[in-house]
């Protein structure tokens, strides 16, 4: 176990350095910080004399490794545009994307799990096959797709719910303010978290279905049958338990997959979060703020994944320590 | 068996067995059994089948600007009030023709999505078939990578790659090379898929008798594995290509939408729907929704497809 810890952080550390180092490189291509920093201006000659004092003409390797230096310490350079350093521009907006995902996820567990179940225990049943054809039709809508039919639908056709924005918010602490204590905010939640979740609710249900469906043929639960323990007890109990191992796994690694889909669902609400910003900043080629949301987007990334990994690892004795799939 | 066929004629003779063969097969009666496959075949090749003669059936053509009028621009759906009997499913902002834009537009998401996911297929089956053939260290390290590279979402890697060669080369001559990147981007990004499956079957293939008799004979590793190994994973491969297709097909309709994609001048339907969706809100919603609903359905049937070729190929490997 302590090898297989051991193995997993060092996977965690080597892919946070190639992530630095591309992040690296794009902030060492992209764009001209002197341009930013003075406009055009200035001589030659004292562009020159400002390259050498920034330390812009030093080798790759001695500006990344003061690139590493600065950024394990939190400071990712300045953003053009904002005018304040990028990491505390991203992590202003981050709450706004956490919430939203947050709002997805509940929607993700609260649906797939009973209706996973009921398709596995019930599987010539009609709701079953309606649940299967929602499933199927679900998979092939496009995120954003799904997104601009729930604005037209309820914004437009029917008026009914906001198409843009966070509405209302509170101060919590620090950079968060949530829109999950007031009326309004929570209405501005609903369609962002349903457009979010339409695309990975499909995915669950398949997914809890199918290794519910393996469970049940195992020999422990047809012992479980001929011992003549109630049919719930099974299903909820005995059944259920072993099918949540996978599930837990794909989960986390899909929670890192959300936010790439917040981009497309930031995008169609005008959210504002951290993948609208980005895409922002893509078009003001604000390239400090492109490399701290790299960053700060390749992190959720490798930390979800490791501490799923591990997480597995501790409740799954017999894991395979070499691969796993997810999907 | 046809009685034509004489021996004469080898070559016909060849080809109508295997037609024959093909006609006992299991593969063909489970289609012919399945309502859901036979529709759904049909009409992904009435999909194909358009796309193909996309500048036969199109009454204008919408790279054109020579050919649309800002006169006829958002003018609804025949079937609606506004109507113009010469535009189908109305016309965009531009006064371009809807239903020539779909159809120029369904044809540029079948193509990225197939040259995307043939990249992946080749990718994947050269990297899945030399970790499984050769394993060890090789073996390990290709997983690996595999294994990193799927713990990141295609689309966040593709938006980031994509947005940042935007921003490295300016938009204009981005949209000259769109096509090219989207193909590169979605076809690099998901090899991992296709390696794990050839991978998982080689890995069974590799201990049967025929690899060692292979092996007796003397014949290479590269034959024995593209030659005698290959055909026999090629199941779940096609299995996963349908699935990969569709995916495709989104991915590249939501880079597109986000205007990483293909341009407005050179629509796929993603980018038909980016340039429409800003005219739902002042009731124009054809320019969206039509093409949106050309995007669902032809996926739709693509994952349905996929869904009964899995049942029917194999059921087990699919999960990988």
């Amino acid at each position: 176990m302590l090898a297989f810890l051991i193995r997993r952080l060092v996977q965690a550390f080597v892919v946070m350095f190639v992530i630095s180092v591309i992040s690296f490189s794009i902030q060492d291509n992209l764009g001209d910080p002197l341009r930013e920093l003075v406009g055009q201006s200035v001589s030659e000659e004292e562009r020159q004399a400002l390259r050498e004092q920034m330390g812009l003409n030093d080798p790759f390797l001695t500006q990344y490794w003061r690139f590493a230096k600065n950024a394990v310490q939190g400071d990712l350079g300045t953003s053009y545009f904002f005018k304040e350093p990028a990491l505390q521009v991203i992590l202003k907006k981050l709450p706004a994307t956490l919430e939203l995902v947050f709002g997805a996820t509940l929607i993700i567990i609260f649906l797939s799990v009973p209706l996973g179940i009921y398709s596995a225990i019930n599987p010539q049943s009609v709701l079953t096959k309606i649940i299967m054809g929602f499933s199927i039709v679900g998979i092939s809508i496009p995120v954003f797709l799904t997104a601009i039919m729930l604005v037209y639908v309820f914004s437009v056709l029917l008026g009914v719910m906001p198409s843009f924005g966070r509405g209302e918010l509170v101060h919590v602490f620090g950079y968060w303010e949530t829109g999950f204590l007031t009326a309004d905010g929570l209405l501005h939640l609903v369609l962002p978290s349903i457009a979010l979740s339409s695309i990975m609710l499909p995915l669950f249900i398949r997914l809890i279905r199918s290794e519910m469906m393996e469970v049940l043929e195992s020999e422990y639960v047809k012992f479980a049958w001929a011992k003549g323990i109630s049919r719930y007890r099974i299903y909820f109990l005995h059944a259920f338990k072993n099918t949540m191992l996978p599930v837990i796994t794909v989960g986390g690694v899909q929670i890192g997959t959300m936010v790439a889909y917040t981009i497309l669902t930031e995008t169609v609400f005008q959210w504002p979060g951290m993948g609208f910003l980005f895409l922002e900043a893509v078009n003001r080629v604000d390239t400090p703020l492109i490399v701290a949301y790299l960053i700060v987007v390749g992190a959720i990334f490798v930390v979800t994944n490791t501490v799923v990994d591990l997480i597995y690892g501790l409740v799954n004795p017999t894991v395979k320590l070499a691969a796993k799939h997810t999907g | 068996m046809t009685t034509q066929s004489s021996p004469h004629e080898p070559l016909l003779n060849t080809a109508d067995s295997r037609w024959q063969q093909f006609l006992d097969s299991h593969f063909w009666h489970s289609f012919k059994r399945d309502k859901v496959a036979i529709v759904s075949f049909s009409i992904f090749f009435l999909f194909i089948l358009a796309s193909l003669s996309a500048p036969l059936l199109a009454p204008m053509d919408p790279y054109d600007m020579t050919q649309f009028d800002l006169m006829d621009s958002e003018l609804p759906p025949v079937w609606q009030e506004e109507g113009d009997s010469r535009f189908l499913f109305g016309t965009d902002a531009q006064g371009r023709d809807m239903w020539s834009t779909i159809l120029y537009g369904t044809r540029l998401s079948l193509i990225i999505g197939v040259c995307a996911v043939m990249l992946q297929a080749f990718l994947g089956i050269v990297i899945g078939l030399s970790a499984g053939y050769f394993g060890g260290r090789v073996d390990s390290f290709l997983m690996r990578l595999a294994d990193i590279q799927l713990s990141f979402s295609t689309l966040m890697v593709a938006i980031i790659f994509l947005a940042i060669f935007q921003a490295a080369f300016g938009a204009e001559l981005y949209q000259d090379l769109a096509m090219v990147m989207l193909v590169l981007v979605i076809g690099i990004a998901e090899w991992p898929q296709y390696a794990r499956t050839v991978r998982a079957s080689v890995l069974a293939e590799r201990k049967k008798e025929y690899v060692d008799a292979a092996r007796v004979i003397g014949l290479g590793p590269i034959r024995i594995m593209f030659r005698h190994i290959l055909p026999n994973t090629l199941s779940p491969v096609l299995v996963i290509s349908t699935v990969q297709i569709a995916n495709a097909i989104i991915s590249e309709a939501s880079l597109s939408f986000l205007g990483l994609g293909m341009p407005p001048s050179q629509p796929s339907l993603g980018s038909l729907i980016a340039s429409g969706f800003e005219f739902i809100f002042s009731g124009a919603w054809w320019i969206t929704i039509i093409p949106g609903i050309a995007l669902i359905l032809l996926v739709l049937v693509i994952n349905l497809l996929g869904d009964w070729l899995r049942d029917v190929l194999n059921p087990k490997l699919y999960k990988g």
